[in-house]
């Protein structure tokens, strides 16, 4: 982004009255939401467009950012969803093929703010030291911006005279964020509806194994990435979309062979998402079912077990997880908060561990010891991130044969 | 998967060539320290002594033997190990292991391939089979067939067209191969990649013009778990070897679409070949589709591995160990974080650049332009947290003079075509030339079509220019030097353009407090708490760096490998941080070296990753509270750094500036010696050509002449004439404004070499060296053997007397290696160098003197007594070690081969024995200079050499091998009674000198030199067709006796044993 002028000094706050500064790019809007971190090295569009980071600000931890531009095609739903986006540098000059736009026009177009050039290594640092933390991202108002400020190191480094006030406002605000867990954020990003038809030929890999009869498979959608939808697709399935507030009857109406709990955003455990719970309790017993991530959860909770948060979550495309059955290592793409307690789960209710993190031990995947029901935490549909995990899919539509 | 071994056998890459550097120590040292983690016993075999991994308290079991069949076969036998690892002992170490199992030997003694199989090694490395393997999976390789023939291959372009590549079968960095455009060309290319394949086996395939360059590092274990550990992308486009291109990690202009395809299908290729430990994949992606094809899978660790590993933590040699004795990545702690598991995928969070250095400043006639054949002798690489700065710090980091990015060719100031040349036809200086376009106001669009290289990496270049260009016109202040230094401009460089001095830019930066942190490699990204020590610097807020507290030093590494600064100074920089730690100092290594065991994170307690510049080291020393700095084992590199640091008051450990610069300044240095009573060749040294003519005149021709201040005699020349003295000093102006050119009287006397250790009172002399070659030819070019084999008793007295008065004197503390010429009985010192030397591990090896050790605490204050030592000459061991040069002509067309003043060896190896005809006849093996009894040698010999050459044929001809020579010297053989077969000069129809040797009529030629520089008399044509068809060609009289010594050696006649053995023998 060569010309400064353009872009106006912004500033990421935290709760607990940190600030790093840097320039605006996307939307000029405030944001205010979690701040979290993503290890991904590609993949910025598909992590833009990910429900899950509804409600949430969200830093990349590759410096590199726009490198590729924008495509159509790397739409993980319809529309970015997160609150805000922190990077260390917006690439000026895309170059790809593909590229339709690049992100500064995309998250403008989006109404979505970013801010860029600031310290982003300090910040996931941080964060892994302390915590998720509530953030404010907001671009200074240019009538207070002192002679300082506009120097780009003064600036930077929190040196610029005059600011403190607007910094310490911005603190403010951040201690005044309303928490993840009081959002109905699902809400907000269950938006799909009727038969998910797949728009472009978009899969550069070999085709999938094809499913020999035609199944129905009602995706429940608690903001899903259209990736998990695809790759049923691709694989023979007909998709139905659920909003993910359903009744088990309306669902049962639409004569599934087979249900896919979605991805989402937040946590499981609050009252928004109760409903979903309930249908997910009621339809695990008469139909085979898969959970990914939120959904996993939801299973999980629809079993009796509990949930729990995680200090900072997971989020990166290199999270290595232990298939317990096989012994194997698969590395996934994760996107997590939140997660399933392993010692919450009740024996009576069939299910047991199938899949660990090597990282830190943390539940990976469930199935049911009779039941044609499973479910994981990271996401085998990728996009972005590793491919290997769509043996999933080829699993779950076994179950239903 | 079958039980632990017990006991293993790891081969070593040999000498360093262009193709096989300092990568394979780096892979050797990691698989020793992980069989001894995991309580496996390593039997280490390497030619090279200039290695970490043979040291003996690396492997359990050292042998310092010749990379052979037979001698492998009789280590095994006398070690029985139960097995072998192939594959981290690159090219070299893969084609043994294959030749082992296929002569039965592995079979025989019950000896298991470990790792990847040898059915893998076969499916990667025979093109017919990895193309059979990849048609299977369904991976897309470039249309191409395997030749065996000129015919066969036009037959096949006759189907696919022009342009194509040519690959030839089982060879390293591509030697023999290239591109075709033409029908002429293809006839060449195939013709000498026939030639260079053991096999005589090329591939011809479709030229993938303009296709991104993208390499995978994967890792597979027995459980079939599969990670990639890295991916790369090249700046250069499909075409330049990868050895030889500006390679980026991770990769840039890939969407996540493209990362996740290639990584799939490289995932597909390791399970289809069933590798077991690591493999690099290389894929060619087309810029305007999905489309890639499969290139190349090296099923061992490489160059790019090591690369991989330094770029993302990830030590891949060592995992790649494990793996191969039954280890699975779940399993294995992820040593960098040391909670998470080795089953896991790096993920940056900075931008890595890799820069070849190549070695045309030392080779200007060489052909400069970059193919499939690669030319580079070592690499730097550089972290940053943009792009540009990477590129900017790995630019400063090649030490090519001082040239930044701003360097441009004076050709190019009045011929815009010249940069269009380096631009499209790609050459080691393409990068300066896309520099020198931009400032022309060429477009970012128009240099990306012409080169193929992507928009990506222009306009990044593009956006240099444009703060080149902002610091011309504007005003510096906090904000644009800060953005000038996040971009990676040097201070240097700053003051250049904004037109301040440098010392001055650094000076208002501090004031305003713009110094950089120092970021954590820690292959998360920083998503968990790592314990590396592995850091680079950049512009930011955070240090994840603060200073050390306990006592420490730092020690200045020798950056990238190059002709006349190798491996010996990594090994010696390896060896002062881990005697720091002996000593309970903590040790900080900065080295820009992406190759080495320097820059390995668990060699020191602090790695910086940075250029070797005054700026660098400075920023780091300040960082670290300025502790003491060891100069003095990082080569020529780090003793230019001597000056500058002190100036800015570093307090070196070990000699200081006054030594070093008496020992380099001649006139002081003369005064010096004359105060001592000791003499020197008659000399001075002059700052132009008037002053250079009238000491010659009064000295006498044969001068020998050189700049001041060099390494690896660069630019040395021996003159015999004014006209030539005229040319020289001419010449070496643009060589050195700084420092004159010296002038000595050429002695050509025998050679013999010292290094010593001082602690300021007393000198150690481990050994005494003498070279076989007389002087003019350049030491790291001798053929040298310990102990001396005929240094008069007296004669060793004076050395040694000399060399303990000269280093009290001096005020030398740590050590200093001296070059005598004794002439007429009488020694003269050649050169004092107060630093470490490239005989240093040689010595250390043979002698048992921990020589580094010894001197890195002596710097600390530890006298010589107090380590066990008194001073003088150490009595010699009972054994016998030549050290044998290896040069790497082969790779680099147009380049006189002729051994000389100026290096040009790549590397040595090492013949140890208890003779000293075994001993040079294991040198010559391993250095590739023997051939079987029978052979035939093509002989031309200049007139003066005739005498002197008579009774080399008589040794030579009683061992049973025959002779072809050019007419003066077929008279002469005749005369003699030898046969003798007479052929004509080159223009002299055919059969020719050099059709004799293209045809492989020769397996050995020996050519002495007739005088004057004419490239194109016949010598130089002979020359180089030997070594473009690999076969010995020997330019000296002294070395042409020493191997018929070593042929006339009963083949099998010489010992194989451990290191210690040798000098325990008693």
């Amino acid at each position: 982004m060569p010309d400064l002028s353009a872009h106006p000094q912004a500033l990421l706050a935290l709760e607990d009255g940190n600030v790093f500064f840097g320039r605006a790019f996307g939307s000029t809007k405030d944001a205010a939401g979690e701040l979290c971190f993503n290890t991904s090295m590609t993949g910025y569009q598909e992590i833009c467009t990910d429900p899950s980071y509804r409600g949430q600000i969200v830093t990349l931890t590759y410096p590199l950012i726009n490198n590729y531009g924008v495509s159509t095609i790397d739409m993980e739903s319809v529309q970015p969803w997160l609150s805000g986006l922190v990077v260390r540098e917006v690439c000026s000059h895309p170059s790809n093929w593909r590229a339709t736009s690049e992100l500064d026009e995309f998250l403008k177009q989006h109404n979505i703010p970013g801010v860029y050039g600031l310290d982003t290594r300090a910040i996931t640092r941080h964060l892994r030291t302390f915590g998720f933390k509530r953030a404010v991202l907001a671009v200074a108002p240019p009538g207070i911006l002192t002679e300082e400020a506009h120097d780009s190191f003064l600036w930077a480094s929190g040196r610029a005279a005059g600011m403190e006030a607007f910094a310490n406002e911005c603190i403010a605000r951040a201690k005044r964020v309303t928490p993840l867990s009081d959002h109905n954020v699902v809400g907000e990003v269950s938006v799909n509806t009727g038969t998910y038809t797949a728009h472009v030929p978009w899969q550069p890999w070999a085709p999938p194994p094809q499913h020999a009869a035609r199944k129905r498979i009602v995706l429940v959608d608690t903001g899903a990435k259209h990736n998990i939808a695809h790759s049923l697709t691709s694989r023979g399935a007909e998709v139905i979309w659920a909003p993910y507030g359903s009744r088990s009857e309306a669902i049962r109406d639409l004569e599934p062979d087979g249900i896919v709990v979605c991805n989402g955003p937040g946590d499981p455990d609050v009252d928004a998402v109760a409903a979903t719970v309930e249908t997910t309790a009621a339809l695990m017993k008469r139909y085979p079912m898969l959970g990914i991530c939120l959904g996993h959860q939801i299973i999980a909770l629809a079993a009796g077990a509990r949930t729990s948060r995680l200090k900072f979550g997971h989020r990166g495309a290199n999270h290595p997880v232990q298939d317990l059955a096989s012994g194997k290592a698969h590395i996934t793409t994760q996107n997590h908060g939140f997660q399933v307690d392993a010692g919450s789960i009740p024996t009576n209710s069939g299910f047991r561990v199938s899949h660990v993190s090597l990282n830190d031990g943390s539940v990976e995947g469930l199935r049911h010891q009779d039941l044609p029901v499973f479910s994981v935490q990271y996401h085998p549909e990728a996009c972005p991130g590793p491919q290997d995990n769509q043996y999933v899919f080829d699993e779950f539509l076994k179950q239903l044969a | 998967m079958n039980s632990k071994p017990a006991k293993v056998l790891i081969v070593g890459s040999g000498p360093i060539i262009i193709g096989q550097a300092a990568e394979f120590d780096y892979a050797g040292t990691q698989a020793c320290k992980a069989m001894r983690e995991e309580g496996v016993t390593s039997i280490l075999v390497n030619s090279n002594p200039a290695t970490i991994m043979t040291d003996e308290d690396i492997a359990d079991v050292v042998y310092i033997e010749p990379l052979t069949v037979p001698v492998i076969e009789r280590i095994i036998a006398r070690e029985r190990p139960d097995g072998l690892i192939p594959t981290l002992g690159g090219q070299t170490g893969l084609n043994l292991a294959v030749a082992l199992a296929e002569a039965g030997v592995l079979e025989k003694y019950a000896v298991r391939l470990l790792g990847t199989p040898l059915s893998a090694i076969q499916k990667a490395e025979d093109r017919e089979l990895f193309r059979q393997t990849m048609t299977q999976i369904g991976e897309p390789i470039p249309a191409s067939r395997t030749v065996h023939s000129v015919p066969e291959a036009e037959a096949f372009v006759a189907e696919i067209g022009l342009p194509v590549v040519i690959r030839p079968a089982y060879t390293l960095g591509g030697t023999g191969g290239g591109i075709a455009h033409s029908t002429d060309e293809l006839r060449t290319v195939v013709a000498s990649g026939l030639a260079a394949s053991p096999i005589g086996q090329v591939l011809v395939e479709e030229y993938l013009l303009g296709w991104k360059e993208i390499e995978y590092e994967v890792m597979r274990d027995s459980a079939d778990n599969c990670i990639t550990v890295c991916n790369m992308e090249n700046f250069d486009p499909m075409g330049v070897h990868t050895g030889d291109s500006i390679v980026v990690a991770p990769s840039q202009t890939l969407s996540d679409r493209e990362y996740q395809m290639l990584r799939t299908a490289s995932l597909n290729i390791i399970r289809s070949l069933g590798i077991e430990g690591g493999c690099n994949v290389q894929l060619a992606l087309d810029p305007h589709s999905f489309a890639y094809r499969v290139i190349e899978v090296n099923p061992r660790v490489s160059r790019s591995s090591a690369l991989a590993s330094k770029a993302t933590g990830y030590p891949i040699a060592r995992m790649a160990a494990k793996i191969a004795i039954g280890r699975t990545l779940d399993e294995l702690p992820n040593p960098i974080t040391e909670r998470t598991t080795a089953a896991f995928e790096p993920a940056l969070d900075y931008v890595v650049v890799k820069i070849p250095r190549w070695p045309f400043d030392k080779f200007p006639s060489g052909d400069r332009v970059l193919g499939t054949q690669m030319k580079s002798t070592g690499e730097v690489m550089a972290i940053d947290r943009t792009l540009e700065a990477a590129l900017q710090k790995a630019v400063r980091g090649l030490e090519i003079g001082d040239r930044s990015l701003m360097w441009e060719n004076e050709q190019w100031q009045n011929d815009p075509a010249a940069i269009w040349q380096h631009i499209t036809e790609a050459s080691d200086e393409r990068l300066w030339a896309v520099m020198s376009a931009l400032r022309r106001g060429t477009s970012v669009e128009e240099i990306s079509q012409r080169s193929h290289i992507d928009p990506f990496f222009v306009q990044k270049l593009a956006n240099v220019r444009d703060m080149e260009q902002r610091l011309l016109s504007e005003t510096l202040t906090p904000g644009l030097l800060w953005e000038a230094k996040r971009l990676g401009f040097a201070d240097s460089q700053i003051g250049n353009l904004a037109d301040v001095l440098p010392a001055r830019v650094r000076e208002m930066r501090k004031q305003w407090g713009i110094v950089p942190v120092y970021k954590m490699v820690d292959t998360c990204a920083a998503e968990f708490e790592a314990q590396t020590p592995y850091f680079y610097s950049t512009y930011e807020i955070e240090n994840d760096a603060p200073s050390l507290t306990a006592e420490r030093a730092a020690v200045v590494g020798s950056g990238p490998i190059r002709i006349g600064q190798g491996i010996e100074f990594d090994y010696c920089s390896v060896h002062a941080a881990w005697a720091l730690a002996s000593a309970g100092v903590q040790s900080i290594m900065v080295n820009s070296n992406p190759e080495t065991v320097s820059t390995d994170y668990d060699t020191s307690d602090r790695l910086y990753f940075e250029p070797l510049d005054t700026e660098s080291v400075l920023n780091v020393l300040d960082n670290e509270g300025v502790p003491p700095t060891i100069v003095q084992f990082g080569g020529q590199t780090a003793i230019n750094l001597a000056e500058p640091l002190t100036l800015e008051n570093v307090a070196l450990a070990g000699s200081g500036v006054a030594a070093i610069d008496l020992a380099e300044d001649r006139r002081k240095f003369e005064a010096f010696l004359d105060r001592l009573g000791i003499p020197q060749p008659p000399g001075a040294a002059v700052t132009n050509v008037d002053d250079a003519l009238s000491i010659a005149s009064n000295i006498g021709y044969p001068v020998l002449v050189r700049p001041s201040y060099v390494l690896g005699g660069r630019a040395m020349e021996i003159v015999n004439a004014a006209d030539d003295l005229k040319r020289y000093v001419a010449n070496a102006v643009q060589l050195s404004t700084r420092h004159p050119v010296l002038i000595d009287k050429y002695l050509q006397g025998k050679e013999v070499e010292v290094d010593a250790i001082c602690d300021g009172k007393s000198v150690l002399i481990p050994g005494i060296m003498e070279h076989i070659e007389r002087a003019g030819v350049h030491s790291g070019d001798s053929f040298a053997v310990y102990p001396p084999r005929d240094l008069h008793i007296h004669l060793e007295q004076t050395i040694v007397d000399y060399t303990t008065r000269i280093c009290l004197e001096l005020g030398v503390l740590g050590l200093v290696n001296i070059q005598y010429v004794i002439f007429q009985d009488e020694v003269f010192v050649l050169e004092v160098n107060p630093r470490s030397s490239r005989t240093v591990p040689f010595l250390s090896k043979v002698t048992d003197v921990p020589m580094v050790r010894l001197a890195t605490l002596a710097m600390l204050g530890k006298s010589l007594e107090e380590m066990g030592y008194a001073g003088g000459l150490r009595p010699k061991q009972p054994l016998v070690a030549v050290k044998a040069p290896v040069f790497s002509m082969a790779k680099l067309r147009g380049v006189e081969t002729s051994v000389g003043p100026e290096m040009k060896s790549t590397g040595e190896v090492m013949g140890v024995d208890v003779t000293f005809e075994a001993a040079l006849y294991k040198a010559m093996v391993a250095s590739g200079l023997s051939m079987e009894a029978g052979s035939t040698l093509l002989l031309s010999i200049s007139d003066a050499d005739k005498d002197a050459i008579r009774p080399i044929v008589r040794q030579l001809a009683a061992a049973g091998y025959k002779f072809m020579a050019t007419e003066g010297t077929a008279v002469m053989l005749e005369s003699m009674g030898i046969p003798v077969r007479m052929i004509s000069k080159r223009l002299q129809g055919t059969p020719n000198v050099v059709s004799v040797i293209q045809d492989g009529e020769v397996q050995a030629v020996i050519n002495t030199l007739t005088g004057g520089r004419a490239v194109l008399q016949d010598g130089f044509f002979i020359r180089r067709a030997a070594v473009e068809r690999q076969i010995p060609c020997l330019t000296s009289l002294d070395t042409s006796r020493a191997l018929a010594t070593a042929l006339s050696l009963r083949q099998d006649a010489y010992q194989v044993r451990p290191l210690w053995a040798y000098r325990d023998q008693g």
